[in-house]
C-alpha cells in the first residue's frame, strides 16, 4: 500500500457527502441546490410527469436572475415584454409555489442572480456542496464550498433525491504569490490564468486557488476569482476559508448565529489541504507579473495586457491555433500587431455575477468620479451601463451615493438582473458593436448576434467608457 | 419513466434516412415550459403544410395507421441537435419503441432516460419490417425480455442491447430511479448530517 498522504480541499469536501456508490459513480449529496427560472421548467414538467416530489424543499433557493428585465421591475412579471421569458418567469412562480421553495421574485430587494444571492444571504457556506443550473455557479467557491454548474436533467435528479451522480475529479492547484501592482486586483488574476493554462487546462479538475496573493484578497475578490474557473474549463473552483470569509459570513440572514456559530466555525476550519495533500497538476504565477488584463478574442484564454498588442495568429503554436485566431481577429474586427488600446468600444457593461458586487462598483464609481472631476464623461459614442448584481447591492450602491457618481458622469444605472452577460433580455449588443463588459464570455454571439466583447475588471471597463477606447486604468487614475 | 416490458403495437414505416431531431420537433414547438404536449409538434413539417393544413397522404396522418405505437424509420435516426424534446415528442404522441439500422448516440442514450426503446435490427429485417408495414395488418410485438421484434406474419429478429440499460428499462429506472434505489442510504446520511450540523436544517 502506498504511504497515506493527506487530503486536499476538494477531497475533504467530497468524502464528506458520499452517500453511496452505484455503477461506479458517487451518490454525491447536495446541500445547497439554487435555481432560476431558464433552466428549471422541463424538471420540474419531468417530476410531475413521473409523480416525483422536491425531496428537500428547505435547501433550494429560488430567483428570477437570467431573462428579467433590468428596467421596470416594479411593474411585475405580467409586465415583461418578452413572451417566452414572461412565460419561464412565470412557471417558475407556480413551481416554487407547487413546492414551497423559497423564492425571491423579480423586484425583491433580496433578489438578484443567483451567484450573488446565495453569498449575500448566508445561504452560500464553507464545506457545502453547492449545485445550479448555470455554469458560474463556481463563484460560490470562493467560501471553500463545492459549487458546480449542472444541466436540466440534472436539475430534475437534484430536485427528486437532492444528489448528483458523479464521478471524482482531479486536484489542479494554482498557486499565486506575491502582491499584485496598483489598479491589479482578482478580474485580471482570473483572466491571467485562464490565459496561462488555457481554456482546456483545467478540464476534468477542480482548481484551489492558494498563496499569498489569494489570500489577500477580499470576499469579492474570491468571487470574481472562483467564477472564472468554469473558463479553465474546471468543474470547479476553491478557496480554503480563513478569517476572511468568517468576517464575511457573520451575521448574514443565513448564517448561523450564537452557539451555532461557534459550532459551524468549528465545523468550516477543518476545511483546508493537508500539508502533504498532493495535487495532480500544480501552476505557480507571481502577482507582480500580472498587468490590467483584457481578452483581445473570442475566447476567455485569448488575454493581453492592457499596455501589449493584438498577437499575431503567426504566434501561435498550433494550425489549429493559428487558423482560430485569424477567425477571432476577422469577428473581432482587430489587426494582428496593433495595441490593445486602439480597441474603440460602442457599449461598457459593467455588472453579471463575476463583477456586480459592491466592491466592484466602488472601484467602477471611483474611476467615473475622478474622471467627473477633471471634467471627464462617458465619451459621446458609448453608451454605458452599470446593473447592479442584486437589490440589495443596489441599495447599497445608492446609500453611498455610487448611482449619483454613474449618472453624473454619464451611466445608466439599471437594475438587477443577468442582463448583458448572455443578452436574453432586451439589454444586447448589435452586430459588430464593441463592448467592454465585467461578465464572463467573450464568444461569438454571447451578448447578442455580432456583438464582440472584451472581458475586463470594472475599473478597466469604467475607463474604457470614458476614454471611449480600452485604455489602462493606472495611466487615466494619475 | 415508464417500464418498457413487451409492447403490441401498429408499426408504421418512415423510410426516409437521416432524420434528425429538427425533422422530429421542429425549433418552434422548444419555447414550451413543459413536456406534455410535444405530440402536436412531433413531424410538423411532414405532418402539415405552410398553412397548417394536414397532409393526408402522410404515413402517421392516414387512418389505418392511428395510435401508432412503433416507428420503423430509415438509417441514422435522430441526428443533429440534442435536444431530449424529441424523445418527449415521440412518447407523448404515444410511440414507445422506434425500430432503425441505426441511431444517433445522443438520441440513442437520451431515450433510455425517456423510457423510448430504441431497436437495432440488420437492413434487411428493417426492410421487411418496411413492406409489412405498408400491409393491412400491421400489429408488431416488441419484446424486451426475450430481446426480439415479431412481424405481423410471424417473423422473429433478434436484437442486441446493453444488460445494465435493458435491466433499467424493464424496471422503468432512469438516473433518478436508480438513485432512488438508495433512498435509505439517503436517508441514513440526512439524519447524520443532521445532528453533526444542526444549523443548516431549516424549519
Ligand atoms: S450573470 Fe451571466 S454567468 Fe452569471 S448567472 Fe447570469 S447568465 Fe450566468
Amino acid at each position: 500500500m502506498p504511504p497515506m498522504s493527506g487530503k486536499t480541499l476538494y477531497d475533504k469536501i467530497w468524502d464528506a457527502h458520499v452517500v453511496a456508490q452505484q455503477d461506479g459513480e458517487a451518490i454525491l449529496y447536495i446541500d445547497l441546490h439554487l435555481i432560476h427560472e431558464v433552466t428549471t421548467p422541463q424538471a420540474f414538467a419531468g417530476l410531475r410527469a413521473a409523480g416525483r416530489s422536491v425531496r428537500r424543499p428547505d435547501r433550494t433557493l429560488a430567483v428570477a436572475d437570467h431573462n428579467v428585465p433590468t428596467e421596470g421591475q416594479a411593474l411585475g412579471v405580467g409586465a415583461v415584454a418578452d413572451e417566452e421569458a414572461r412565460l419561464q418567469l412565470q412557471t417558475l412562480e407556480r413551481n416554487v409555489k407547487d413546492n414551497g421553495i423559497e423564492f425571491f421574485p423579480m423586484g425583491d430587494i433580496r433578489n438578484g442572480i443567483v451567484h450573488v444571492v446565495g453569498p449575500e444571504q448566508g445561504r452560500t457556506q464553507p464545506g457545502m456542496t453547492i449545485v445550479c443550473g448555470d455554469s458560474h455557479t463556481s463563484t460560490h467557491g470562493a467560501f471553500g464550498a463545492l459549487a458546480q454548474g449542472i444541466g436540466t436533467s440534472e436539475v430534475e435528479h437534484v430536485l427528486a433525491t437532492q444528489t448528483l451522480r458523479q464521478k471524482k475529479s482531479k486536484n489542479l492547484r494554482v498557486t499565486v504569490n506575491g502582491t499584485p501592482g496598483p489598479g491589479v486586483g482578482a478580474k485580471d488574476f482570473a483572466l491571467a490564468i485562464v490565459g496561462a493554462i488555457g481554456t482546456a487546462g483545467g478540464t476534468g479538475s477542480v482548481i484551489e486557488y492558494a498563496g499569498e496573493a489569494i489570500r489577500g484578497l477580499s470576499m469579492e475578490g474570491r468571487m470574481t476569482l472562483c467564477n472564472l474557473a468554469i473558463e479553465a474549463g474546471a468543474r470547479a473552483g476553491l478557496v480554503a476559508p480563513d478569517q476572511t470569509t468568517y468576517d464575511y459570513m457573520m451575521g448574514r440572514p443565513a448564517s448561523p448565529k450564537g452557539a451555532a456559530w461557534e459550532m459551524a466555525l468549528a465545523h468550516w476550519k477543518t476545511f483546508f489541504s493537508d500539508d502533504d495533500a498532493v495535487f495532480d497538476r500544480e501552476v505557480v504565477l507571481d502577482a507582480a507579473d500580472i498587468a490590467p488584463t483584457v481578452t483581445w478574442g473570442t475566447s476567455p484564454e485569448d488575454v493581453v495586457a492592457v499596455t501589449g498588442n493584438v498577437p499575431s495568429p503567426e504566434s501561435f503554436a498550433t494550425p489549429d491555433k493559428k487558423i482560430s485566431a485569424e477567425r477571432a481577429l476577422d469577428y473581432m474586427g482587430l489587426t494582428a500587431g496593433q495595441p490593445i488600446t486602439e480597441a474603440r468600444v460602442d457599449v461598457v457593461f459593467i455588472g453579471s455575477c463575476t463583477n456586480s458586487r459592491i466592491e466592484d462598483l466602488r472601484s467602477a464609481a471611483a474611476v467615473a468620479q475622478h474622471a467627473f472631476l477633471n471634467g471627464r464623461l462617458v465619451a459621446p459614442h458609448v453608451r454605458a451601463m452599470v446593473v447592479p448584481g442584486s437589490g440589495l447591492v443596489k441599495e447599497q450602491a445608492e446609500e453611498e451615493g455610487l448611482d449619483a457618481i454613474f449618472k453624473a458622469a454619464g451611466f445608466d444605472w439599471r437594475e438587477p438582473g443577468c442582463s448583458m452577460c448572455l443578452g436574453m433580455n432586451p439589454d444586447r449588443l448589435a452586430p459588430g458593436e464593441r463592448c467592454a463588459s465585467t461578465s464572463n464570455r467573450n464568444f461569438e454571439g454571447r451578448q447578442g448576434r455580432g456583438g464582440r466583447t472584451h472581458l475586463m475588471s470594472p475599473a478597466m471597463a469604467a475607463a474604457a467608457a470614458i476614454a471611449g477606447h480600452i485604455v489602462d486604468v493606472r495611466e487615466m487614475m494619475a | 419513466m415508464k417500464a418498457f416490458t413487451k409492447l403490441d403495437a401498429r408499426m408504421a414505416p418512415l423510410t426516409m434516412a437521416n432524420i434528425d431531431t429538427d425533422q422530429i420537433i421542429p425549433k418552434q414547438f422548444l419555447k414550451t415550459v413543459e413536456r406534455e404536449g410535444l405530440g402536436k409538434g412531433l413531424f410538423y413539417d411532414f405532418r402539415f403544410d405552410e398553412q397548417g393544413v394536414e397532409k393526408t397522404d402522410f404515413v402517421l396522418n392516414r387512418p389505418e395507421y392511428s395510435g401508432v405505437g412503433v416507428l420503423v424509420a430509415g438509417d441514422n435516426f435522430g441526428c443533429g441537435s440534442s435536444r431530449e424534446h424529441a424523445p418527449w415528442a415521440l412518447l407523448d404522441f404515444g410511440i414507445s419503441c422506434v425500430i432503425s439500422t441505426s441511431f444517433a448516440d445522443i438520441f440513442y442514450n437520451n431515450c433510455f432516460q425517456n423510457g423510448l426503446l430504441p431497436v437495432v435490427l440488420k437492413p434487411e429485417e428493417v426492410q421487411a419490417l418496411m413492406e409489412e408495414a405498408k400491409g393491412g395488418n400491421h400489429v408488431v410485438t416488441v419484446d424486451l425480455e426475450a430481446q426480439t421484434v415479431v412481424s405481423p406474419s410471424g417473423a422473429a429478429f433478434s436484437f442486441q442491447i446493453d444488460p445494465q440499460r435493458k435491466a433499467k428499462m424493464l424496471q422503468g429506472l432512469d438516473a433518478i430511479g436508480e438513485t432512488l434505489t438508495a433512498a435509505v442510504d439517503i436517508d441514513v446520511y440526512e439524519s447524520k448530517r443532521a445532528l453533526s450540523e444542526p444549523w443548516l436544517e431549516r424549519a
